[in-house]
């Protein structure tokens, strides 16, 4: 079997150990917090692809993430989509943002660009708060679906979340180990090299933030049927910008593996962290934990090990 | 006489209010040793990043291998057989030396993943750069940072290498092994422009000498003529 072969299996087991998670019907809690987690997983293999691989720092998470929520909630309301709809137009409607920003790279970069998507967010944050039929500034109420297909809608949503993480860090394995993973990692050390090297620059930055975008709107896409109440302080909460950044940043960003830990180990800590102290506590210790990182293992805990391995 | 690899008409470029390249006409034949020379500013870089593409010129053509290059991206260019090095290297600093000639050959020298390995070996090896293969550029000396620049150009199969002041801040022992190298891939057939202030290297490297000064060509000949030239003389030394 190939390289690719196994990966996908590997990634059908764990989908199936989700799937198996959810049937054991745990206390709901355990569901509802592994939701959280799992969708911070995406949003950081997300992320990274175009934080991580190509090297542009992207503060505009919130923009994207609630562009698939809002997406959804524009769905749900005049056509009552089903589930997997709202997933795959979430996603393509913030692809699309994606390769509006994607253009922003021509003209800026390093920390411009991360300043213009900032400013992206805010932008659509306003938008949103004027818009009426999804809410508006008030928010709005979404019923979930009657019957799910097993268990409690949290539940069902728990593996729907399994299985969009598994698709999303496949993908992102796929192009790190594939010759857009390379090129894109050319440009990120040196943009004019690349270039000159024979690396269509443009090309795959625009398809490293059509990819990212998709990814982070798939994640919010759900988010609607999960809260049932969506509004737009929630929806574009800074914490998506900053766990975004913060997760693949402490697992290491140049592998598929780092978010994944970064989400993992962060987001439990700061689920545990809501209930055991305060959910407000969540935001200092990301913001504590990150320092921390950047200042004593900059290329994460993959690059920590790498480093005490060599020795 | 054969027909011109490189040929740059009336090449026009600004800088707001500065023209730093006026009417810059040039034809470099296939298989030339080619020098550009001209004093600090004279406008060497911009002509040559003109040519490679990363500055789009305002006016004048750029004909590479029958090609009219004038509007494409550097990357397109690269895959027609332009390579360069740059004067301030510029390597892939996450990638080890091997790594780093792998990019060039999967995007521009063709050479989709198979054997690409072994073709990265074969250069480093030409360029004596083999024991380093592993590391990453951080822990290379200077003169191994510029035999970098050389080779990663050389993994695009360039038919013309641009070398932009590959031997600033070199020893004279260390030009005259970074002269040797270039002088064994003009042989094998690859067209070459020196850029350079070392006049030593320029002089008995180039076949045929451009000299530029404040943007504007004011000689071209063989270098026993360039030298003799009083117009040369004027511009390095003044009046």
């Amino acid at each position: 079997m190939t390289r690719m072969g196994w990966s996908v299996l590997v990634g059908v087991a764990v989908i199936a150990g989700g799937i198996g998670l959810a049937g054991l019907r745990v206390n709901p809690y355990v569901y509802f917090a592994g939701y959280v987690i799992l969708q911070y997983v995406v949003i950081a293999t997300a992320w990274n692809i175009l934080g991580g691989y190509a090297g542009y720092v992207n503060f505009g998470t919130p923009a994207f993430f609630a562009l698939g929520a809002y997406t959804a909630v524009f769905l749900i309301r005049s056509v009552k989509a089903p589930l997997p709809v709202l997933i795959v137009a979430g996603g393509l409607v913030a692809a699309l943002l994606g390769l509006g920003i994607g253009y922003l790279t021509l003209r800026l970069r390093g920390t411009f660009f991360s300043i213009a998507t900032l400013a992206l967010s805010v932008v659509l944050q306003t938008m949103i708060i004027n818009w009426e039929y999804v809410g508006g500034s008030r928010g709005i109420s979404v019923l979930r679906p009657s019957g799910p297909p097993f268990g409690s809608y949290v539940t069902f949503l728990f593996t729907v979340m399994v299985a969009l993480a598994v698709v999303a860090v496949l993908v992102a394995r796929f192009i790190e180990r594939s010759w857009i993973g390379r090129g894109l990692a050319a440009l990120r050390d040196n943009e004019e090299a690349a270039e000159c090297m024979g690396v269509p620059t443009l090309r795959l930055k625009l398809f490293a933030t059509t990819v990212s975008g998709f990814f982070l709107g798939v994640a919010g896409a759900p988010f609607p049927y999960y809260v049932t109440f969506v509004e737009p302080n929630s929806a574009f909460a800074l914490d998506y910008a900053v766990n975004a950044l913060a997760m693949p940043m402490i697992g290491g960003t140049t592998s598929w593996v780092g978010p994944v830990i970064g989400a993992v180990l962060l987001g439990t800590a700061s689920q545990v962290a809501t209930v055991t102290i305060s959910s407000e506590l969540n935001l200092l210790i990301v913001g504590v934990v990150l320092v921390a990182f950047v200042v004593l293992a900059p290329e994460g805990l993959l690059g920590l090990t790498r480093r005490l391995r060599g020795r | 006489m054969a027909d011109p690899l490189l040929e740059v008409d009336g090449l026009v470029k600004r800088f707001g209010g500065f023209t730093a390249l006026n009417r810059v006409t040039l034809h470099v034949k296939a298989g030339e040793r080619f020098g550009l020379i001209g004093p600090n500013g004279s406008g060497k870089t911009t002509l040559i990043n003109c040519v490679a593409g990363s500055l789009r010129a305002d006016e004048g053509r750029i004909v590479f291998d029958g090609v009219d290059v004038t509007a494409l991206p550097p990357h397109r260019r690269t895959r027609l057989g332009i390579a360069r090095s740059f004067q301030i290297p510029k390597p892939f600093t996450s990638m080890s030396v091997l790594d780093n000639l792998g990019i060039p050959l999967e995007y521009a020298g063709h050479a989709r993943s198979e054997g690409g390995g072994a073709e990265a070996r074969a250069i480093l090896k030409e360029i004596g750069l083999e024991a380093k293969a592993h590391l990453r550029p951080a822990g290379l000396t200077q003169i191994e940072m510029r035999k970098l620049e050389l080779a990663r150009a050389m993994a695009a199969r360039p038919k013309l290498l641009i070398s932009d002041e590959a031997m600033a801040g070199l020893s004279s022992a260390e030009v005259d092994d970074i002269l040797a190298i270039l002088f064994r891939l003009n042989a094998q057939g690859i067209t070459i422009i020196m850029i350079e202030h070392i006049m030593r290297a320029v002089m008995r490297f180039s076949q045929r000498v451009v000299v530029l000064d404040a943007g504007e060509r004011i000689a071209e000949g063989t270098p026993d003529e360039i030298v003799r030239n009083p117009a040369v003389e004027k511009a390095y030394l003044g009046e």
